[in-house]
Formats: C-alpha cells, structure tokens, sequence
C-alpha cells in the first residue's frame, strides 16, 4: 500500500514512531483531549498544534469484523481479523490481530500494540492478544 | 454552541416528476445517457418541459466536474446548482438543499440526477481503495470498504446488545417478500432465513445476502415551488420535514458505532414536520446492508437502543407486516447503483401517489425516507406527505 506521499505533514511523526517501535498519539495542549489521527487542530475544542505523546500500546477491542473476501491487494491473507482499538490513553485506531486465530479475537478483549512490517515493508502497528 | 431556531422547510416545495432510468445490467448507456432517460421521464411524470428546469442538483464519483458534465450534455444551464456530494445520501441532502433554494427564490424547477454504470464500464467508483490523508491510517489492514466497516458497527452492535444474524438474515428476506411484488426488482426469487445464513461470509458478521446489490441504474426527481404544484395534474407531494448531519468520513472515527447521524437528522425532520413516528404510513430506508436498516431504525427512534434485531425479525417488516419498509425491495433486491438514496424518494413519492399496484400499502399518505452514505457517515432523513 505504499504511496509515494506519504508520510505527509500530519502523519511524518507517526510514521517515524512506528519506525521506531512507539505508538504514537497526539493531545490537546488547551484542553487535554487524546487525538487520533494526527491533525493540525484539536477536533474537540480547536487549539492548533496539538502535543504529540507516546501510547503505552494497550487497549480493548471496540469492534471486529473477520474479513473472508478481502480487497484485491491483500487476496490470499483472508481470513484475518480487522479491529477498531480503545486505546487506554483515550483514542481509538483501526489495525489488524496478528499471532492469534482470527475468530478467537472478540468484543472487549484486551490487546497490545506490536510491530510488524506492512505488506510494503513499513512498519505499522499491529495488535495481539495482551 | 451557537442556538437558534432553524427556518423551517415544511412546504417549501413539492414532488411533481419521478422516474428510473433502465437499472440492472445496462451495458449500451453511459452514466450520461442513463441520468437522461430519467430526467424525460421524470419531466414527463411531472408535466414539465426541459426549458422550465432552472435547478440542477447531481452527484457522482464518475467524470471530471460531473455537476458540469451533465448540465452541458442534457442542454441545460441551471441558475441554482448543487453538486453535494456525501454518499449515497446525497439526494435527501440535495432534496432539503432544492426546498431551500425554492423557498429563497433562487429556482423554481429544480431537478436532482443520479446515474451509474458502475456493473457494466467499470466506472471510477466512490469506494475507489485510497491510502492518503485520513485513509492512510486505516488503509494498511486491508478492511474491504465500505462492507469492512458495516460489519465493523455489526459486531459492535451484536456485542453490546446481543443481536443476531438470524436477526439480520429475517430483514433480507422480508425486502426480498416486496421485491417479488416489484416488477422493476432485479432479485424476486423467494429467499429464506438459512438462505442468507448460508450464503457465506464477507467480513463477519455480514454475510453476502447481507449485502446490496451491485448494478447499474439511474434516477430523476423535479421538484417545484408550491405555486407550480398546484397547476399540475398529478397531486403534489409536499416535502414537511428535513434534516440532514454528517459525523465522519472513515469507521475508525465514528464516535458511537451503534448510532447514526440519523439520530440529529431524523428529530429535525420529525421537528419540522410536527409528526410522530406513529403517523407514519410507509417508511423507506437506505439498505446498504442489513444492519444499514437496524442502526438507522433505532437512531431514528422507532425502536429503543440495542432493540432493533426484534423490531425487523419474523417479517415484520414485510408485506402484510405491521411495518411496510422498503417497500419497492430495497437496495438488497431491487437495484444499487453505488449510490442509492434518490430510488427512496422516487419510491415514498409513489406509494403517496398509490401508483405501486400489487406492493401498494393502502391509504399510503405520510412517508418517511432516511439516506445513509459513506460508511454509516452522512444521514439526511425526509418526511413526505400528499397533504
């Protein structure tokens, strides 16, 4: 899924932690809301400039969706597991469950960050059971 | 937050034409060629000419600049022009924008255009997979889009209330039940609970008859000041509440998955309109897919939180039912052109106009139609009535 503009202005810091092995996240200076993905304003209240912050990469499973019939750039992966994650610092991002059977993931299970090099060789956060 | 009363819409215009262009598989006709049929059928059911259109609201993914495109090839050079583009909503937003403009005096004949053939010339389609800006964030996991989210909020909601696919499955084939008596719907065999259950997984919990179809088609609806109305043959039908809320462009950033902007569009629209959900004759809801249907029943508050699996179980919802939705067999049987909201207005418009024979529900006089697009992210909900 490489493209050639990315990382843009916005998403370079997040890029480069995940490079680095951290989650990171952003948070209003003014009014401390946790911001997920990264922005140039705070979504909540609107102060620019939002802080950035490192995640300590636990979470719980908001949703999962088993995926059986995958876009055509993944074919051949399926059945994988898809999730959105509320992450405990406040903020929710989507990833996918890696070392774990797909249909063992469920609503409310505890997962932490990994790793893992996406399919283009840029590593990208993944989430496996805690 | 800045409060204030809004102006209301509530008779600032009328239905006067509706029509389909040919749906299906259409592979002789372009998105250009289909949006006409509908327009001179339309303009033919309203008894207008071409020459009294000064509105032009249209929406698509196909073409450069489609709101140009389009104006230049049907020959017209509209004065009030919206090309609102959020989905497959974007004709009940365009609906409410057509009865602003009409009542501010900025058109009087406003026509809203919709044409596909994304089934047959493999058209520059609105879930195209991108992977910049907000994309980029969600595009590594590889959710197919939009059915990867859909079953995303399904899980939610089996989670948190105990809903089933039996549930879901129960939905599908009561809009299968109305397609049979639809002479324009694409799948009008019968169709039963373990039929959907079986019919294999896309993205858990949705299965594939969970899902719309995929096909070409084409759509027109002319709306008129009331003072046109009233010289027409056909009874008008008058549009008596709108809403519409946009929360999100991506299912990672849906603040609550188990409810819809429906919920802030659909008290507007019921505000505007002075009527109860007990009024209602007929309802008409986007069905994307199944849970599409559930999660817009309960923002919209006909059924409470967590309780919208009993509410479309056991054929409630179908003909002879206690609550006749989607009455022309929906986006799951009848057609989907990608983008499907403009086929709820022409459908409400007919059951008020009791021109739906055999699907007919009787004494039809106050509808309700509520357009879901992007991924559970726009909402514009509609109240019609023939009084």
């Amino acid at each position: 899924m490489t493209d050639e503009t990315l990382p843009d202005p916005d998403s370079e810091p997040y890029w480069q932690g995940a490079a680095a092995g951290e989650l990171r996240y952003q948070r209003c200076g003014a009014c401390k809301t946790a911001i997920f993905y990264p922005r140039a304003l705070c979504t909540n209240c609107g102060a620019p400039d939002p802080d950035w912050s490192v995640s300590d990469g636990q979470g719980t499973v908001y949703a999962v969706s088993v995926v059986h019939r995958p876009p055509p750039s993944f074919s051949g992966q399926a059945p994988y597991a898809v999730v959105l994650v509320d992450l405990d610092e406040g903020f929710r991002m989507m990833s996918r469950i890696v070392d774990a059977a797909p249909d063992t993931v469920a609503v409310g299970d505890r997962v932490r960050v990994i790793f893992r090099d996406d399919p283009d060789g840029r590593p990208t956060p993944y989430f496996t059971p805690a | 937050m800045i409060e204030g009363n809004i102006v209301s819409l509530k008779r600032a215009c009328a239905i006067a034409g509706v029509a389909e262009s040919r749906l299906g598989v259409v592979p002789d006709s372009t998105v250009l060629t289909l949006q006409a049929e509908a327009l001179v059928a339309a303009l033919a059911d309203a008894g207008l000419e071409k020459s009294d259109v000064d509105g032009l609201l249209v929406s698509g993914a196909w073409g450069r600049l489609p709101g140009l495109q389009i104006a230049e090839y049907l020959g017209i050079q509209p004065s009030y022009a919206d090309s609102t583009m959020v989905g497959g909503a974007s004709f009940e937003f365009h609906l409410g924008h057509a009865a602003a403009a009409i009542q501010a005096g900025l058109c009087r004949v406003a026509v809203i255009l919709y044409g596909s053939t994304q089934r047959s010339r493999a058209d520059k389609y609105i879930f195209q997979i991108r992977n910049d800006l907000g994309y980029q964030y969600e595009a590594p996991y590889g959710l197919p889009t939009p059915v990867g989210s859909y079953a995303l909020a399904a899980s939610r909601h089996f989670a948190q209330y105990g809903t089933t696919s039996e549930q879901l499955a129960d939905l599908a084939v009561s809009t299968r039940n109305w397609a049979a008596l639809n002479p324009k719907a694409l799948r009008r065999e019968p169709l039963t609970r373990d039929d959907v259950l079986n019919s294999g997984p896309i993205a858990t919990p949705l299965n594939k008859l969970d899902c719309c179809l995929f096909t070409d088609g084409g759509g027109a609806v002319v709306v008129v000041s009331p003072d046109i109305a009233k010289t027409l043959k056909k009874p008008p039908v008058w549009l008596l509440g709108q809403g519409e809320s946009v929360s999100h462009a991506q299912i990672s950033e849906m603040p609550d998955l188990t409810v819809t902007p429906a919920a802030k569009s659909g008290a507007r629209a019921f505000e505007m309109a002075g009527v109860t959900h007990r009024d209602l004759d007929v309802v008409e809801i986007y069905d994307s897919f199944t849970i599409t249907v559930l999660l817009t029943l309960e923002s919209l508050g006909f059924c409470a939180p967590g309780t919208g699996g009993e509410f479309i179980a056991n054929g409630r919802t179908g003909p002879g039912g206690e609550f006749p939705l989607n009455t022309n067999g929906g986006g799951l049987s009848y057609c989907h052109p990608g983008q499907y909201g403009i086929f709820l207005i022409i459908e409400a418009v007919r059951q008020l106009r009791g021109e739906c024979d055999e699907r007919q529900v009787a004494n039809a006089a106050l509808a309700l139609i509520s357009g879901t697009g992007g991924v559970l992210s726009s909402n514009s909900t509609c109240i019609l009535g023939v009084e």
